[in-house]
């Protein structure tokens, strides 16, 4: 690793500030950046620690409503009663990032904001038509996830938390590498008022997205059945030592299926 | 360069290192606990898993700047004394380790997730609990055998004294 500089903010008002250091990157859990930094394929002069800011930090659910602060780490969003109630689906993906020691470091806030086209959190914001808030604005997620690691966020902006309604029906399947635990594909769903949403991920050229095949062949009829004849385009997919694009595209519709069982199940 | 303050092993200690610094480094280099060990120092194998804050995390994937005002417990902080924590003594008895290699961050593992499941566990929760610790010589059986037998001797008898402990 180089040489760098470590802040650890006093506030998301604090961090903004410290944030104009040289090349400064906001460190959460940094299960993604250590290592990145460690390999040397990061480099910042700065690291803002925003990981221990109480304002960042829990679950908030109220009916359907559903906040969660972008420092909230993957074993909490798993293990809270009240998600678990709400939105099960969104706990359950939760469990299944990295391993366990992984799960108590990373954080909701940190996977949006790197946005690995294999990573889980961005295809359930995606598919729950989440909301991204910022220290400045508030984000749709149909306009924060933008290509392979790109976001709509600007330099300076941070994650302060996600909120989405739970919907009626939700669950995702992941086809998962044995090696790095990313998803080779990752499929959720939602049935909710605004109908059916389907994201995928681990998949795509330019990461996750939603599937219009999926979303035409649910709209209907939610039930596996409606999957039947469901043929997903390889057009567009990855293609790596781990699966080709035709590999993927055939995975895409069987993790729907499972997916859209378990959520009626 | 950073102070780092830290309580390992119930002692309070204090240094000064770069902010680059790995917490397993620090441990192992300016604290000597080198029970801590290294495997693959990419965040996949395990070996370096310690209890920050009660948490078992990867050491070598967090500085020691990031860690300060933490309260770190290591393998060297399980035993009481001469009598070994009831999941040392498990793979003692089952014989949860050829090398070696792997057992701290093995048994650090299996202290937390034996607290995290107080009402038991199977055999298949432990091997998917065991996702973030990678043994080469094993075969993973004889680690699944100490750490249901751990779990069974702790959730029976010792149950306060274990949980200090961990």
């Amino acid at each position: 690793m180089y040489s760098v500089n470590y802040h650890r903010a006093s506030s998301v008002a604090d961090a903004a500030r410290l944030l104009k250091n040289g090349d400064a990157k906001l460190l959460s859990g940094g299960m993604t950046l250590i290592p990145a930094m460690k390999t040397r394929l990061a480099a910042p002069s700065d690291l803002v620690d925003v990981s221990r800011l109480k304002d960042l930090q829990g679950i908030k659910v109220s009916g359907k409503a559903v906040t969660i602060g972008a420092a909230t780490t993957h074993y909490d969003v798993s293990t809270d009663e009240k998600l678990r109630k709400a939105c099960p689906a969104l706990a359950h993906m939760a469990s299944l990032i990295g391993d366990p020691a992984v799960r108590y470091k990373g954080t909701i806030g940190g996977s949006i904001a790197n946005n690995d086209p294999a990573a889980d959190y961005p295809a359930a914001l995606l598919a729950l038509g989440a909301t991204i808030v910022t220290n400045k604005r508030e984000i749709a997620a149909d306009k924060f996830f933008k290509g392979l690691f790109e976001t709509a966020l600007k330099d300076g902006e941070i994650v302060t938390a996600v909120s989405f309604t739970a919907p009626a029906k939700a669950a995702y399947q992941k086809f998962r590498n044995p090696a790095s635990r990313y998803a080779i594909v990752g499929v959720f769903v939602t049935k909710g008022k605004d109908g059916v949403r389907a994201a995928v991920t681990g998949a795509g050229e330019d990461g996750v997205f939603r599937s219009k095949e999926i979303e035409a062949a649910l709209a209907k009829n939610f039930d596996v059945a409606a999957l039947g004849n469901l043929k997903v385009s390889a057009k567009g997919l990855m293609s790596d030592i781990h699966a080709s694009a035709d590999y993927r595209a055939n995975l895409i519709a069987v993790m729907a299926k499972r997916a859209v069982a378990a959520a009626n199940a | 360069m950073s102070d780092v303050s830290l309580t390992v092993n119930g002692k309070r200690v204090s240094g000064s290192t770069e902010d680059r610094t790995l917490l397993v480094h620090f441990l192992r280099e300016h604290l000597g606990l080198t029970g801590t060990h290294v495997g693959c120092d990419t965040s996949q194998c395990g070996a370096c898993v310690v209890h920050v804050d009660g948490r078992a995390v990867k050491s070598c994937t967090m500085l020691a700047v990031q860690a300060s005002g933490s309260s770190i417990v290591t393998i060297e902080g399980l035993a009481d004394g001469a009598e070994l924590h009831p999941v040392q003594a498990a793979f003692k008895e089952h014989h949860g380790l050829q090398c070696g290699f792997c057992t701290p961050g093995m048994i650090m593992a299996a202290t937390d997730m034996i607290a995290r499941h107080p009402q038991g566990l199977d055999e298949a929760i432990v091997r998917a609990e065991l996702d973030g610790n990678i043994c080469r010589c094993t075969g993973y059986h004889n680690i699944v055998k100490a750490i249901l037998a751990a779990s069974a001797a702790m959730s029976k008898g010792a149950k306060g004294k274990a949980k200090q402990a961990a």
